[in-house]
């Protein structure tokens, strides 16, 4: 069964200190490392922040509606996902425990992926 | 054998059984739905077959071949729903493979502590876990539990459909969480069957002060955990605290349906196979490692059943075990606790100056207990006026009719003047009762 992990934190108003990003980074390697090694892994990206973020939305005549900025406008924003093939909700919950995401104030919201039967 | 008591009968066995069967059932075809189904079935079948045949001298075997029956015929009929589940057997394999079954009676393996911890699961909010565990584990069909917990049958279906929705969307396992686990997740399970019972013990909404068919139904399937944990201490401490306080239950409320605080209950009226009971848990409970929460408050309500009366109840003990609670689960409802036994150890005015640090506390905003509290230690420092005004304060927070009716005879026992109408009006009759 597939889990997204959905990292969510508050982003950092100015760029932070390498001494404490590069802590940060290798925990994130470490956990990365570990999900290959448990044959879980599927995917995983870091994004950009926010200030990255383009929304679009397309409205009932077709006309394209671009805006500057996140969809919403929460202090918490989506800032990487990994996804995960593991038996059920409790291993799941375990991976995004270990997760640096749900560490440190940050947190990881897990989702079911859904699948479709194929007809 | 007639109809009506035939019916009685299966209807009694199947109580007993549905926990087990639905179990077994899930843990066979891991889907609680056809669990369900096939459960309802095999009791469908066995209305129609007992009444005529008589009771199998194996009831629960008798269900679950049939129910296991009914299954194969159901997937049989559906091979897309077959495939779904094959899938999902196979996962489950993966994640918990083949553990020895714990034998029952009947040697049919119990699997109730699976079902235990998918229905109390993190996961589910909190009052579909109440109800899932009522229903799963307790047997109780959705109106039932809806009527305990007095909302009305389509909320409680609703509440169910969902959380039945993301056991099978996420898939929440029905499995044993592994010993390194178990600290972790057993205290959400006994959290459950806490809130179970307090809700039957002190009804938070409605004209009853208690609801005794909940406080029952959380002693009987936390006695069930306890059989299927037996060395877990926090179980046997929650059974212990259930049963102590439990045992006070007919001398709580008196002929006329209104609230007896401790300190007037007839003590003769306490249930002393419950207390027995209770007492003997609560010493396997603090025996052989440091002491849970659950136990903490157990051996809090042996102290009080334990005294002749409310004079030379243990209050340094009371308050040394708050102490110790205080440390181990800190939470307003223990410190409130602590100052009022503090007030029995030293005099009301120790006990209030505690209560002045909770004046501040968000989580007894919005409620009756500290200005009830308040209220109560006041009234006994003769502070008439502060007294009434705290009563009052109570009173526009209390949900409960009967602990409603309490404050206001206390308010209006309180005489002097400039009291509410409705105090003045009532004053006199119930002085003499109060004291």
């Amino acid at each position: 069964m597939k889990y997204m992990l959905l990292i969510y934190s508050t982003e950092p108003a100015q760029a932070p200190d390498p001494a404490v990003l590069a802590p940060m980074m290798k925990a994130y390697e470490d956990f990365t490392k570990a999900v290959h090694d448990a044959g879980v892994w599927l995917a995983g990206d870091a994004l950009q922040g926010r200030a990255s973020a383009t929304s679009v939305r397309v409205d009932d005549a077709g006309a394209r509606l671009v805006t500057d900025g996140p969809y919403a406008e929460t202090r918490e924003v989506l800032g990487g996902y990994y996804l995960l093939d593991v038996p059920d909700l409790d291993a799941a919950l375990d991976w995004a425990a270990r997760c640096p995401g749900s560490q440190n104030g940050g947190t990881i919201e897990v989702r079911p992926i859904r699948e479709f039967a194929a007809s | 054998m007639d109809d009506g008591a035939a019916v009685a009968g299966v209807e009694a066995v199947f109580r007993e059984e549905h926990g087990r069967l639905l179990a077994t059932l899930v843990h066979g075809f891991g889907d609680l739905d056809l669990a369900e189904e096939v459960a309802a079935d095999a009791v469908e079948a066995a209305l129609l077959h007992w009444p005529r045949e008589g009771v199998p001298r194996r009831p629960g075997a008798w269900l679950l071949t049939t129910a296991r029956r009914k299954a194969v015929d159901r997937l049989r009929r559906d091979r897309a729903y077959a495939a779904r589940l094959a899938l999902l057997r196979a996962d489950a394999e993966r994640a918990d493979p083949a553990p020895p079954p714990t034998p029952g009676d009947d040697d049919i393996p119990d699997e109730r502590l699976r079902l235990f911890f998918a229905c109390c699961h993190p996961a589910l909010p909190m009052e579909a876990r109440t109800a899932l565990t009522l229903r799963c584990l307790g047997g109780m069909d959705t109106p039932q539990v809806a009527r305990l917990f007095m909302v009305p049958t389509a909320t409680m279906a609703q509440r169910i459909v969902r959380a039945k929705r993301k056991i099978r969307e996420a898939r929440i396992p029905f499995r044993v969480p592994a010993a390194d686990e178990l600290a972790d997740r057993l205290p959400g399970v006994l959290h459950v069957l806490y809130l179970v019972f307090t809700e039957g013990y002190a009804a938070g909404t409605g004209a009853a002060l208690q609801r005794l068919d909940l406080a029952d139904e959380a002693i009987r399937l936390t006695r069930i955990l306890l059989r299927l944990l037996p060395d877990e201490r926090e179980v046997a401490g929650l059974l212990a605290l259930m049963l102590l306080v439990d045992a006070r239950r007919d001398a709580r409320v008196d002929a006329e349906g209104a609230l007896v605080l401790l300190d007037d209950q007839d003590r003769g009226r306490w249930d002393g196979d419950r207390i027995e009971e209770g007492r003997t848990l609560v010493v396997r409970a603090l025996t052989g490692g440091p002491p849970g929460p659950y136990g903490v408050q157990a051996a809090i309500a042996a102290l009080h059943v334990e005294a002749a009366d409310v004079a030379t109840t243990d209050w340094p003990q009371i308050v040394a075990l708050y102490d110790v609670l205080d440390r181990l689960a800190p939470s307003p409802a223990v410190a409130l606790n602590r100052a009022v036994a503090v007030a029995m150890r030293d005099g009301p005015a120790a006990g209030l100056a505690l209560l002045d640090d909770l004046r501040d506390e968000p989580r007894l905003q919005g409620r009756h207990l500290l200005p009830a509290a308040r209220a109560d230690l006041l009234r006994r420092l003769g502070r008439t006026e502060e007294a009434a005004a705290e009563y009052r304060a109570a009173l526009t927070h209390v949900d409960n009719g009967v602990e409603r009716e309490f404050l206001a005879r206390r308010l209006a026992a309180l005489g002097g003047d400039g009291l509410g109408g409705t105090g003045r009006a009532e004053r006199r009759g119930d002085r003499a009762g109060d004291q």
